[in-house]
């Protein structure tokens, strides 16, 4: 049982991780800051910076 | 006693393994079934791991736990990140799963399943995962550096600035080649059409909700999005049925390269958070789901494969495009195998991810491996058609003729059976007028998908929707691809003309913003344009030069990899990368050599360029002859730089080899990880 639940929130670290979730929880933490529409804005004029030079590939 | 049971296990897994492998090699004349390849694959990558990527670890790259990585060292909460090694595993596969690995198999299966299957397998046990794994172990011990940084540190300048070309290059022919599998999957198809233009609004509306509704909810917003997008195919076949509306979402392929066009600049325009990060949510959602799912088919399927071993096709004479089985199945199929963008990615974002360089052999082996396992299960969808039906969608209307019964007549003459009638029966089931000359492998890809969805979820009725589900998956995330790689190489050129004029640099200045916008599509539209007004299917002539520049990028990275490897004093071990690269050396050169100079002008660029001077001179001629010479010239500068990066690379290996240059290892200092003893 142990071994599911530990599995289950790999794989949804994983995807929050994917999905940059995870790197906006960060963001708050690291500005001491809550979700908001504001605080998203401000997020991704951080992030898109570094995310959008991210090659991807074929 | 577990040792010898690991012995007698992994003595299994081999005896498996060469059984499978010899059944795909030595079968002939009977169609097989498609497990047989899944259980070459699973055993082939689970010996490669266990032990051919242990012996790089131990031996030569020396993996050291007690190292610390820069997510420890340099983690500031944004780049550099102490990040789970799953975690780290799936955000590293999501960034390599591209298009590729489904596109190239699918165009190779005119060989037959045979070589491709075998290319895919050693390809990636061989050379593939090695580069990935290396390049990720040499970046982590560089705080995280760059391809282009490590190639010009390790090689000197003039491998730097081949990869910093090569990268541009890769990008504006694949960006050209994507978007052309886009047009060739969406002409004259209002169901496919409406469906991806629907995905833009649903992206936008996704935007929205992210910072105005629900700020961040990523995943929340990408479920609904695709809920939408499934709502989207579904009112699809109405829009295809309904005259008025089918005639409002049919275009020639002309106007939808014009439309896509003007796609890439907006995305490339807007602000990100608009559209493309959106988007690219939605693409990443749809594709780790559509590839769990179709892994899921096919072992619950195992349909038989109905393409042979090896076709006739394998002296060159292809219509899906032309040139023999060596050099140009190892050209077209680039992602499966091994592909030099991957190294981009592994000294992109993930190094700056792992926690222990342990975790390198995981993650940059490990994913390449399942990236290689997409390319087979695209060979598998490809080669449960039958034949004659592959090569009806896949031949250019140039060689098989525009007519249905002229196309059937002449595929049939080669010994694949079809009629206009099995054919006409195949559209009808998957809602489209017609499949005849679908080039650029997206959509017999998805009709081979659709036999799979179609016959292990909801029977033959829902055909059609599988059919559309795979063109607007395979779509959606070549558009991802189009407009993402438009705005990297946008910020690539305007880093190099900030050191002309300093504002051209700056990513928030609008003239430089529109200006490099407009710079890079115009250089992927017009081969794009290309490869529309080609008669004999631009896709014949560009797939080839991408896969070239694609192995180029590969050259460079094994280059970098073996001049470490030499440095390291491990130079007995080289051959681990030497082998790759000089195989690919190979196949690049011969493919290069026979894309500009063979005489037969299906295969040369020069040769068609001949040809078309000396015959009649139509309005396009002119034209025609240009861009096959622009072909050659780009294939020429390509195999410059290959041979540039090499005798640069062979002087550094001779020098230090034979003791007349200093051969320091440019590593970051060694510093003892504390996650050891703090988070065990």
């Amino acid at each position: 049982m142990k071994r599911i639940v530990f599995s289950w929130r790999t794989f949804v670290a994983t995807l929050r991780e994917i999905f940059d979730e995870a790197a906006y929880a960060r963001f708050l933490e690291r500005g001491g800051m809550v979700s908001s529409s504001a605080a998203y804005a401000a997020f991704r004029r951080e992030f898109d910076e570094v995310k959008v030079r991210r090659p991807k590939c074929c | 006693m577990s040792k010898l049971l690991a012995i007698l296990g992994w003595g299994a897994v081999a005896v498996v393994g060469a059984l499978a492998v010899g059944a795909i090699a030595v079968h002939r004349g009977e169609p097989i079934n498609a497990l047989w390849l899944v259980v070459a694959a699973t055993c082939c990558y689970a010996l490669g791991y266990r032990f051919y990527s242990k012996f790089i670890a131990v031996k030569i790259l020396a993996l050291d736990g007690l190292r610390a990585t820069p997510a420890e060292r340099l983690e500031n909460g944004r780049d550099f990140l102490v990040t789970n090694k799953w975690v780290v595993f799936g955000h590293h596969f999501a960034a390599i799963a591209g298009p590729g690995p489904l596109v190239g198999p699918v165009l190779a299966a005119q060989f037959g399943y045979l070589p491709g299957t075998m290319w895919v397998l050693a390809g990636a046990v061989f050379a593939g995962c090695v580069q990935d794994f290396v390049i990720l172990l040499f970046s982590v011990r560089r705080d995280g550096k760059s391809l282009t940084e490590m190639a010009k540190d390790e090689i000197g300048r003039v491998g730097g600035f081949v990869a910093y070309v090569a990268v541009i290059a890769i990008l504006i022919i694949l960006l050209g080649v994507a978007a052309l599998i886009v047009v060739n999957a969406l002409k004259a198809s209002p169901w496919g059409t409406f469906t991806i233009a629907m995905t833009m609004p649903i992206a936008v509306l996704m935007g929205v909700y992210l910072r105005r509704i629900r700020p961040g909810k990523v995943l929340e917003v990408s479920a609904l999005g695709f809920v939408l997008v499934l709502a989207a195919i579904w009112g699809g076949q109405y829009v295809s049925q309904s005259p008025g509306l089918a005639r409002v979402f049919t275009f020639s392929a002309p106007t939808l390269a014009i439309l896509i066009m003007v796609y890439g600049f907006a995305a490339s325009a807007l602000p990100v958070w608009l559209l493309l990060a959106p988007r690219d949510y939605l693409s990443t959602f749809v594709k780790l789901g559509t590839i769990a799912l179709l892994a899921v088919g096919i072992v619950a399927l195992h349909p038989t494969l109905h393409m042979p071993a090896l076709t006739r096709f394998v002296d060159g004479t292809g219509p899906v495009f032309a040139g023999k089985i060596f050099p140009f199945a190892f050209i077209t199929i680039a992602c499966g195998a091994i592909s030099g963008f991957h190294a981009l990615i592994s000294s992109g974002t993930t190094p700056k991810l792992v926690a222990r360089e342990t975790q390198t052999r995981m993650v940059g082996y490990g994913a390449m491996m399942c990236e290689s396992a997409v390319a087979v299960m695209a060979i598998i969808a490809a080669c449960v058609m039958q034949p004659g039906i592959y090569f009806a969608i896949n031949s250019p209307a140039g060689v098989v003729g525009q007519a249905p019964a002229a196309a059937a007549a002449t595929i049939s003459s080669w010994g694949f059976p079809v009629t206009a009638a099995d054919m006409q029966a195949l559209a009808h089931a998957v809602g489209e007028q017609t499949l005849y000359n679908r080039t650029g492998g997206a959509p017999a890809f998805a009709v081979g998908m659709a036999h799979i969805f179609s016959h292990s979820l909801g029977g033959e009725t829902l055909m059609a929707l599988w059919y559309h589900f795979a063109i607007m998956f395979e779509a959606l995330f070549i558009l991802t691809i189009l407009d993402a790689g438009t705005r990297v190489a946008r910020f690539m050129v305007q880093d190099a003309l900030g050191h002309v004029y300093k504002p051209l640099g700056r990513t928030s200045w609008y003239p430089s913003i529109l200006g490099t916008s407009a710079l890079i599509v115009g250089a992927w539209g017009y081969f794009l344009w290309q490869g529309v007004k080609d008669p004999l299917g631009g896709i014949n002539s560009l797939w080839p030069l991408f896969g070239i520049s694609n192995q180029l990028l590969a050259t460079v990275a094994l280059c970098v990899a073996t001049t470490i490897i030499i440095k390291m004093h491990r130079a007995k071990y080289a051959a681990v990368t030497l082998v790759p690269l000089a195989w690919l050396v190979a196949v690049t050169f011969t493919a290069s050599w026979q894309k500009m100079f063979d005489p037969n002008p299906r295969v040369g660029f020069l040769a068609q360029a001949q040809v078309l001077a000396a015959g009649p001179a139509t309005g396009a001629t002119a034209r025609l002859i240009f861009n096959n010479r622009l072909d050659a010239a780009v294939t020429g500068v390509l195999v410059v730089m290959v041979t540039l990066v090499l005798v640069e690379s062979g002087r550094q290996w001779w020098g230090i080899l034979s003791g007349t240059r200093e051969a320091p290892v440019k590593e970051a200092p060694f510093v003892r990880t504390r996650l050891v003893e703090e988070r065990g």
